[in-house]
């Protein structure tokens, strides 16, 4: 190889921000900038504990939201602003917006549609950001099994997104799954290209509906990692690498 | 089979005999790299490996290390994987549904085997026959395991040739058996000897070289295992040098592995006494691609140093 490879090695990063925007997920700031895209992933690792991999919600400055649902997340909720975590990244496949811009495509076909499921939603609010800055209208639908289930609904109102939130037992916004609000808003406009990320069902769930409608689909997925960087095989499914072919996969009809 | 595979037809065709078996080209993904699913072996098969390794198995189960297990430094990669693998039983499942993938594909399977003691090293090699692997490669060398088991047997020449002698007893000829050695031991070629005399058909060389990378914020060793093996560009001269040593010790084939990234990198592999070379880090730079670059590469090279054969170049450099 000609080139030098590029290093994989976790960077020291403090917290400079702090909130908690469920009892079970909590938004950190670090004082940290990477050159990342909707979509990608950072490995976070707590010397001592563990590394595992989190969507960027931001990457200037690195921003993760980080659900309470093990050890290593545990940690992390007990780590204060001014304590240390590392980061390597980002890794992975972004999101793409539409090759052509929303200017160039009709009236009826200029909208993009985002659908995060459970903690799916993290990656989906850097996406909306990048996508309203460059023009396009922005659907997010929200599903979470219950209202304290659901995060960042407040911030992407205030981004200029329209929002739809479905809860499992109706305590917030419509009773039912993000699928079922995918469907309703299908009946009242057409999207360009719509975005996923969320639980497996749900996301085949999507891209169904997407091969259904023929509209383009990019799905972000979930999967046990080891090395984040193609060579270790863990990630595999049906030999495509969540960590390097993906976490993002375009579905197209 | 890659796809420029036939395209210049003056070009050299790289097809190689190890142990017997017939590979389309000498190029073999290595141990530990991607060789978890069989439509990963597959993938890299398409992508043009000669042979596929699968992932080291052991008698039962392993979790193997927690994170941070891998990591890409400035020449290489360092890992700890720690073994993880889903134990033989379910390793045979994976091994016969790659059987069934790889044959259209012309590549050939290895099976990989690891154990703690000489009988378990014996009974993961006697269940992997029955995949049928083309060859069972034995990995007495995992630099990542010491905690748990002290010294690696790769290390010793008595208990090298014990376990060697072991699984070819157990694979009573079914498949070609080859050792893989470690380069953290002081003679390698010693080692080599006792395995090549207690049976084995043939050898792999080297396995990673147990390094360590700390963190100086943290101030502490940023894999979990602390120490883990070196992998990539930084070792191919190491690497070199012990098959090199290898092919004056013993007659038996070796597979030359360690930092190979190119068709350049494989011939000198070659020239040092390798009849194959194995691949894994390259996969980090553009993924399983790199096998039909590299073979690509080894073809317009052998044309332009004047060879017909990968095989007429094999220890040239001696």
């Amino acid at each position: 190889m000609a080139e030098p490879l590029p290093t994989s090695l976790p960077q020291v990063a403090r917290i400079v921000e702090r909130r908690d925007e469920t009892p079970h997920v909590r938004t950190f700031v670090f004082d940290l900038s990477l050159a990342g895209q909707p979509g990608q992933f950072v490995m976070a690792w707590l010397p001592g504990v563990d590394e595992k991999p989190f969507s960027l919600v931001r990457d200037k400055p690195v921003t993760l939201a980080v659900a309470r649902v093990g050890p290593f997340t545990e940690a992390v909720f007990g780590l204060d602003v001014g304590d240390q975590i590392w980061l390597r990244g980002p890794l992975g496949t972004p999101f793409r917006l539409p090759a052509s811009g929303p200017e160039a495509s009709g009236q009826t076909a200029g909208d993009l549609l985002l659908v995060g499921g459970g903690y799916g939603i993290a990656p989906m609010r850097f996406l909306a950001g990048q996508a309203l800055e460059a023009g396009w209208g922005v659907d997010v639908v929200i599903g979470a099994r219950t209202d304290a289930d659901v995060f960042y609904l407040d911030r992407f109102a205030a981004s200029g997104a329209r929002v739809r939130v479905t809860t499992e037992d109706g305590s917030l916004g419509e009773q039912g799954f993000a699928t079922d609000a995918v469907h309703r808003l299908l009946d009242q406009r057409a999207y360009r290209e719509w975005y996923a990320c969320g639980p497996e069902p749900m996301l085949e769930a999507v891209a169904r509906l997407g091969l259904s409608r023929r509209v383009p689909v990019q799905l972000s997925y979930e999967r046990y990692m080891r090395c984040g960087l193609g060579v270790c095989g863990s990630c595999s499914r049906q030999g495509w690498l969540v960590c390097r072919d993906g976490p993002v996969r375009r579905v197209t009809p | 089979m890659p796809a420029s595979y036939g395209a210049n037809e003056h070009l050299p065709v790289l097809g190689v005999r190890l142990c017997g078996v017939q590979l389309p080209n000498p190029l073999i993904l290595a141990s530990g790299i991607l060789g978890t699913e069989a439509e990963l072996l597959a993938r890299v098969a398409r992508a043009g490996a000669g042979a596929v390794t699968a992932k080291s198995c052991s008698p039962q189960p392993r979790a193997g290390h927690r994170n941070p297990t891998v990591l890409a430094w400035e020449h290489g990669l360092i890992n700890a994987v720690g073994l993880a693998n889903p134990g033989v039983e379910a390793e045979l499942g994976e091994l016969q549904r790659a059987r069934i993938m790889l044959g259209p594909l012309g590549a050939a399977l290895i099976a990989s085997a690891f154990a703690d003691t000489v009988e378990g090293f014996a009974q993961v090699a006697a269940r992997l026959v029955e995949a049928k692997p083309d060859l069972i490669e034995v990995n007495i060398s995992c630099p990542n395991v010491h905690d748990e088991f002290g010294t690696p047997f790769a290390a010793d020449p008595v208990a090298a040739a014990e376990v060697t002698a072991a699984v070819k007893e157990a694979v009573a000829g079914a498949a070609p058996v080859l050792i893989k050695l470690s380069p953290n031991v002081t003679d390698i070629a010693a080692i080599a000897c006792a395995v090549a005399e207690a049976g084995a058909d043939g050898i792999s060389a080297i396995n990673t070289l147990t390094g360590m990378i700390i963190d100086v914020h943290a101030r502490r060793p940023i894999l979990a295992n602390r120490t883990g093996g070196l992998s990539g560009p930084a070792i191919r001269p190491l690497a070199v040098r012990c098959v090199y040593d290898l092919y004056e010790a013993v007659d038996v084939p070796i597979v030359g592995v360690g930092g190979v990234d190119s068709g350049r990198d494989a011939v000198e592999m070659i020239m040092a006494g390798a009849t194959a070379v194995g691949i894994g880090s390259a996969v980090y730079g553009e993924g399983p691609e790199a096998f039909c670059r590299i073979a690509d590469e080894m073809r317009a090279l052998i044309a332009e140093l004047g060879y017909e054969t990968v095989d007429e170049m094999c220890g040239a450099a001696h």
